[in-house]
Order: structure tokens, then sequence, then C-alpha cells
């Protein structure tokens, strides 16, 4: 087979709709989630591993680093074998991608929140308590809104990585944007003009979002 | 939950001489093997384009920038679909590759594009001064790369390499989905075959574990072994 022989001429509209967009709206629906729920937990845990209390840090600690040690999709395959385990019903792909996303994202993301809250001068924090501001007025007003600022750029990067990864949900048959491409290639059976567009598409949307990372990145830095 | 281990599932027999426990191992080895061909692709053609985005050549720049692009913004999964699926049928030739081979080109070169972006901020991070000393005792670019440009930003990127090298290891675990019988294929049949997940998958997470482990030693070791005594960073 050569170039000549690729024929594309199956991605009709009704292809499209059928096939690609709903798989496509679940990755994006999977990876806002995750990044909704990462960030809110993981800045939880930044705040735990920062914490003068052993028995808040600690924990946090073994959190994130466990997760961090563990490749992705064994993850995935453990929360898909756990949960019906643990609460005795069965869960479906989709669910259980949803929360094992949130749950492993949430260590990367406290990593990166935990140096957005270093990188907040300590003397704003000591003026923050010397107005009288609980630790929790201190960082709903002063820390956190400097630490996002910060961070927005890591965090919108570790989003894009994120989108990337909800490919993996491949591994329990979950039905996102790649699992709509592969069973548009079984069925007609086309592998090679579905997946060249599928790494297209990934390649589009993931190149044009870290392009507008790097645009946010350069405003931030004249701001400062 | 009330659940009863059967760690003995390991000493069961798949036929023959053959237990669990020696196909775990057997699993084990091909993860390290596709890891560690990868991580030594990803070093070599990271290296190769990274220094080409610090020339002052614009069309290496841009090569370096376009490999760069074009590895970092495709998910993982989808460029070893590449290699699978779309490759060998344009290029017939490439269907005598093994296909764990093909597994080593796609994380290869997926990671090549990370490590070239910390080769890069290595180099950059270096004083113009080495470099236009290098020129001007009178070697030539590429001497000055080979003796004086790289070898100090190699040693400067051995913590983000070391991190490199561990994700490498977990990022192999893609493998299972073109059938490589590495660790995590090994977990999702063995679990299927004997209903015993959970003791499965805790030893498949250890050695995961172990790995890393295995990694970060190596890496602390090759660090201090090739330190620069008067650097900052340098153990006496």
């Amino acid at each position: 087979m050569n170039l000549m022989a690729l024929d594309f001429s199956f991605f009709t509209w009704h292809v499209i709709s059928t096939f690609i967009i709903k798989g496509l709206l679940f990755s994006l629906h999977l990876t806002l989630v995750a990044m909704a729920g990462g960030i809110i937990l993981g800045t939880l845990l930044a705040m735990m591993r920062l914490s003068s209390f052993k028995w808040l840090s600690v924990p946090a600690l073994v959190y994130v680093t466990t997760l961090r040690a563990i490749p992705l999709v064994m993850v995935i395959l453990w929360f898909f074998l756990l949960i019906p385990l643990l609460t005795g019903k069965t869960m479906g792909a989709e669910y259980s991608a949803l929360i094992t996303f949130t749950v492993f994202e949430a260590a990367y993301y406290s990593e990166i929140m935990r140096a957005g809250i270093q990188s907040v001068k300590k003397d704003q924090v000591n003026a923050g308590y010397a107005l009288g501001l609980t630790y929790f007025q201190n960082m709903r007003y002063i820390v956190l809104p400097q630490a996002f600022r910060n961070m927005l750029p890591v965090l919108l990067t570790q989003t894009i990585i994120l989108f990337q990864d909800t490919s993996l949900v491949y591994a329990i048959g979950a039905y996102d944007l790649l699992k709509g491409f592969e069973i548009l290639s079984k069925n007609y059976n086309r592998p090679v003009e579905a997946y060249l567009v599928a790494a297209v598409l990934y390649f589009i949307i993931c190149f044009s979002l870290s392009y507008l990372v790097r645009q946010i990145q350069k405003k931030i830095q004249i701001i400062r | 939950m009330n659940y009863s281990f059967e760690w003995d599932v390991f000493l069961r027999s798949i036929g023959g001489n053959e237990t669990y426990l020696s196909w775990l191992m057997t699993a084990w080895r091909w993860t390290l093997l596709v890891s560690v061909l990868s991580f030594v692709l990803a070093f070599f053609a990271g290296f190769l384009f990274g220094v080409f985005r610090t020339t002052n050549n614009k069309n290496l720049e841009r090569i370096g920038n376009a490999w760069t692009e074009l590895f970092r913004n495709i998910p993982l999964l989808v460029q070893l679909f590449l290699w699978y699926h779309v490759i060998p049928s344009i290029f017939p030739v490439m269907n005598k590759i093994p296909s764990f081979l093909l597994v080593v080109i796609a994380l290869g070169l997926f990671t090549s594009a990370r490590i070239s972006d910390q080769v890069k901020a290595g180099i950059l991070t270096l004083s113009t001064g080495q470099r236009y000393a290098a020129l001007a005792l009178g070697l030539t670019i590429t001497q000055s790369y080979r003796y004086v440009l790289v070898p100090q930003a190699l040693r400067i990127i051995i913590p983000p390499l070391t991190s490199e090298a561990m994700s490498i290891i977990k990022n192999s675990s893609v493998a299972f989905a073109i059938g490589i019988a590495e660790l995590t294929m090994f977990a999702m049949q063995a679990q299927e075959e004997t209903s015993r997940g959970i003791e499965i998958y805790l030893v498949v997470t250890g050695l995961y574990f172990a790995s890393a482990f295995i990694v970060n030693l190596v890496a602390q070791f090759i660090e201090h072994k090739i330190s620069i005594p008067s650097s900052a960073g340098a153990r006496k």
C-alpha cells in the first residue's frame, strides 16, 4: 500500500457525528471534571503537605508519592477493579474513569500548587496574620490567588497532558475520542486512515492549547 | 470489605513447568527491556534535537522545534497506534520489525521530545562566555558542543533525566495495547484467568515501585561518578 491508496471518503458528516463527536465530548468532559476536581483536591493536599502538623503532612506525602510512582494505566485498572468490590455495585467504565482521573491528577496538581504556595513571599503571609486574618482567610484572600496566578501556565500545561492521558481509558473500554476512531477503523476496515486522522486531530487540539498557554505566560510575565 | 487473600495464586500452573510467578518475572523483564531500549533512543534523539534548538542556525532550530512539537502534542497511545497500524502499511519494510521494537520506537521518540526540552534548557543555563571562550580557542561549532557545552549540560540535567527514566518505566505500560507481554498485560490477563485481581495488582504495582527505585539508585550512582569536583552540587 502506498500513500496514493489512502481513502478518506468514509469520513462523512454522519460518521463524524456518530463516532467522533461522542468520543470527543467524553474526553473533554473527563478532562474538565478531572481538572476541576484535581485542582481542588490538589490544593487541599498541597496545604496539608505544607502544614506543620505531622498528621496532616505525612498522609498527603504518602498519597502524592504513591500515585506519582504508579503508571496511570495501572491506577485506572485498580479503580475499575476495586470500586465494585468496595461498594458492591458494578460501575460503568466512564464513571470509573471520572473518579480515577480526579484522584490521580490531584497528586500532580498538588505538586504544582505546593510550588505556587511557596512562591508567595513569607512577608505576605506574615502581613496577613498581622492584620488579624485567620489561616483560612490568609489562604483564601492572600496566598491562593497569587499562587494560582503564578502557576496558571503550569496548571494549564498539566491539563494538556491530562487531555492526552484520557486516551488511556482504552484499557477499560470507556468511549473516549480514541475509542471513537478505533470503532470507526473496525467498522470500515480502514485503520490507517482512522488513526492518521486521530493523530492529526489530537495534534491540532494540543498544539493550539499549548500555543494559548505560551500567550498567557507572556501576559503574566508583563504584569509581574 | 471481606476479602481473603490467596497468595498461592502465583504458584498455580499455567501449563508446563510455568507458574504465574515465572510468567510475572518474564513480564517484568519485558517491561525493563522496553524501558531501557526506549531510554537509549530517547536520550540520543533528545540530545541531537535539543542541541539543534540551541544553535544559531535557523534551519536546525526549526527542525528541532518541529520534532519536539510533533512528538509532544500527540498522546503516547495514539503514537503507538501510528507505529503499529499506520506506518507499516505505508512502508511495508516496517512489517518485519517485531512489535516490541515498535513500542521502543514510539516510547523513545515520545520521550525524546521531553528530553530535547531539558537539553535545550541545560545548554542555555550555561553562561554564553563558555560558548565564546570555546570559539575563541579556535574550536569549531561542533567541537565546542562536543568538548565544552554538552559535557556540562549533561551533568546539569541529570535530575530531570532521572525523572524521565522513571516516567519511561511507567509509560511502558501502554505496550499492553498492542499485546506485548509486559507487566500491565500480565496483570490484565492473570486477573481475568484467576479472578485474584487484588493480589496480582498489588504485586505488579510493587514491581513498578521497585523498578523506579532501581532507576533512582543507578541515577544517583551515575551522578556521583561524573560530577565535577568543583561544582556546587558535587559531593566531597
